[in-house]
């Protein structure tokens, strides 16, 4: 248990001790897209009623810079070791890989809330943000956090160079992310797009996301947890079998 | 007395390599032992299983009598590794890192171990630099440090003197040497043979993935070549009467095979009946080094000799 909790502490210091690009930047990424977008569609574009662009922009980039920072904590931590070749300090002490999961799981998941926060702080010099549901929110930054530090805990296994972490980023994550409602409301799409969209999980994190914030969203958000949910089972699930398996970490 | 490490028929095949082949090898709580072996002989290999950093392909593996796969935490709590590679994690500072590993471990409050460490190893005055901007073999310090965080009954320094130098070599065996004397056992793999034969009490060679020697180090050191005598005469040629103990030549000087002290008086009164004159004698053993090569290149084998 207390080699957990050292390896959590091991986790969360590594990126606090160079905040200013592990959450300083990230944060400051946010506030450009925050100030072009706003910028550029505040006047055009109201997409609830009574809830200005900027202040429906708001959720979204903080949902992003959570799920974008919780798999690019894990990810990076584990392929920075495995290259390096400090990873056999945890390979060699007696932690279960349960043990192991649940430190890196829960160090991105703090490294996510740290970028979101730090959004969040930013942009209420912009907007007025209520929170209407916070159990919402909190249920949605949880869960979606936890499936994307499982996919950085799996990228970064998996990868072999700094290479492969940076197609699946780009190939994936990204891509995942942007398609998925932060800028827009998909009802403002085509047809094809918004059915599209309902492919993409990451539409229903951010969707219940905003919920929590408005009190409206394109879904109900009962439905977006529903989708979310076995999502965190099925990604912890295959996370732990990789882990158990000792997949590119014992040979 | 128990076994500290157990190895039973254990292989382990990588996609291409066959590295170990059937090793089977007991090193008893206590003991200071030595795996030697060329270039990828499987050193490594072998230590990364009882690690648990490999899995082995086949055969069993215990520590202090705990199966590494089974019971791997009690394996794991009774074991230190000093890997061969030149790992550090370059966030934290020395003392940092060590605490880390304590907790690790379960080790909520080590720092007076931790000290002890420092001061033995040369390293109280860098305890709050980074390990990434230490020197090589300064680095190579803190992974001993690292290794021994948690006391481990066992420890295992895989090739724990390359590039460092002599004042540390010879500190850090000072400080291995206690280790031993209290009880811990000691599994080292070197390449500087005259390490292991001075500091090990037992060898194991170790050639493409088999056991080729595993014996006392003064019964290997008896069996490659024993005692023997080093003989500058004032002719070229050896008396006849002697040739049979020769075993090489080095020069003008030649070595002959002495197993027995008693033989000493018997050459001396063979090389007066012949009127030869010894200009320069002198008295010596095999080192490691030779038995060792000898080994490697099977019996038999000439080895460049030196006086
Ligand atoms: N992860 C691996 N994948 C494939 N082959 C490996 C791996 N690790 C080691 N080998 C192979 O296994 C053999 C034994 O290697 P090992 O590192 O155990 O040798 P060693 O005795 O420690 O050598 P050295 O004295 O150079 O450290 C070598 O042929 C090596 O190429
Ligand atoms: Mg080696």
């Amino acid at each position: 248990m207390s080699g957990f909790r050292t390896l959590l502490y091991k986790e969360i210091l590594r990126f606090w001790k160079v905040l200013v690009q592990t959450v300083g930047a990230p944060v400051l990424t946010a506030l450009l897209y925050l100030l072009i977008f706003s910028h550029v569609l505040e006047e055009h574009v109201q997409v609830y009623p009574g809830v200005s662009y900027t202040a429906f922009l708001m959720p979204g980039l903080i949902m992003m810079s959570v799920l974008q920072n919780a798999f690019a904590n894990s990810s990076s931590s584990l392929i920075q070791s495995k290259i390096t070749g400090n990873i056999v300090f945890v390979l060699l002490p007696p932690l279960s890989y349960l043990e192991f999961f649940m430190a890196y799981l829960i160090a991105a998941l703090v490294r996510g809330f740290t970028v979101g926060l730090g959004v969040l702080l930013v942009g209420l010099f912009f907007a007025d943000i209520e929170m209407r549901y916070p159990l919402w929110i909190l249920a949605f930054a949880l869960s979606s956090g936890a499936v994307f530090a499982c996919m950085g805990i799996m990228a970064g296994i998996w990868a072999n160079q700094y290479d492969n972490l940076a197609a699946v980023q780009n190939f994936l994550i990204m891509p995942l992310t942007f398609l998925s409602g932060v800028f827009y409301s998909i009802h403002s799409l085509p047809d094809f797009w918004q059915g599209v969209s309902h492919f993409n999980p990451v539409f229903y994190m951010i969707d219940g996301f905003r919920y929590g914030f408005f009190g409206q969203g394109d879904v109900d958000p009962w439905l977006s947890l529903a989708v979310v949910t076995p999502f965190v089972v099925l990604l912890s699930g295959l996370t732990l079998m990789m882990l158990k398996s000792g997949y590119k970490l014992r040979h | 007395m128990a076994a500290a490490v157990r190895l039973r028929g254990l292989h382990k095949r990588f996609p291409r390599v066959h590295a170990l082949r059937g090793i089977d090898l007991e090193i008893a709580e206590g003991e200071f032992f030595a795996l030697l072996g060329p270039n990828g002989a499987g050193k490594t290999t072998l230590i990364s299983i009882l690690a648990g950093l490999t899995r082995a392909t086949d055969g069993s593996v215990s520590i202090m009598g705990f199966d590494v796969a089974r019971q791997y935490r009690q394996a794991r709590r009774a074991l230190g590794v000093v890997p061969q590679e030149l790992v550090y994690d370059p966030f934290f500072t020395v003392r940092e890192t060590l605490r880390l590993q304590s907790g690790y471990f379960g080790l909520r409050r080590n720092d007076a171990w931790i000290d002890e460490l420092l001061a033995n190893l040369g390293l109280a005055d860098k305890a709050d630099t980074y390990t990434r901007l230490l020197s090589g073999g300064m680095k190579r310090r803190v992974l001993v440090a690292q290794a021994l965080v948690h006391k481990p009954p066992v420890i295992v320094l895989d090739e724990p003197t390359a590039g460092v130098d002599v004042e540390l070599r010879q500190s850090l065996w000072h400080f291995i040497r206690r280790l031993n004397r209290d009880g811990h056992t000691i599994l080292l793999t070197t390449h500087y043979l005259e390490e292991a034969e001075t500091l090990c009490e037992r060898v194991a060679m170790l050639k493409e993935g088999r056991l080729v020697a595993l014996d006392r180090t003064e019964n290997l050191l008896r069996g490659g070549g024993g005692r023997r005598l080093v003989l500058e005469l004032d002719v070229t040629e050896l008396p006849a009467s002697l040739r049979p103990r020769l075993t090489g030549r080095d020069g003008a000087r030649f070595i002959l095979d002495l197993p027995d002290y008693g033989d000493l008086e018997a050459i001396l009164a063979s090389l007066r009946q012949a009127g030869v004159g010894v200009c320069d004698m002198a008295l010596g053993q095999a080192d490691l080094e030779e038995v060792f090569l000898k080994i490697m290149h099977g019996v038999g084998h000439d080895t460049p000799e030196q006086a």
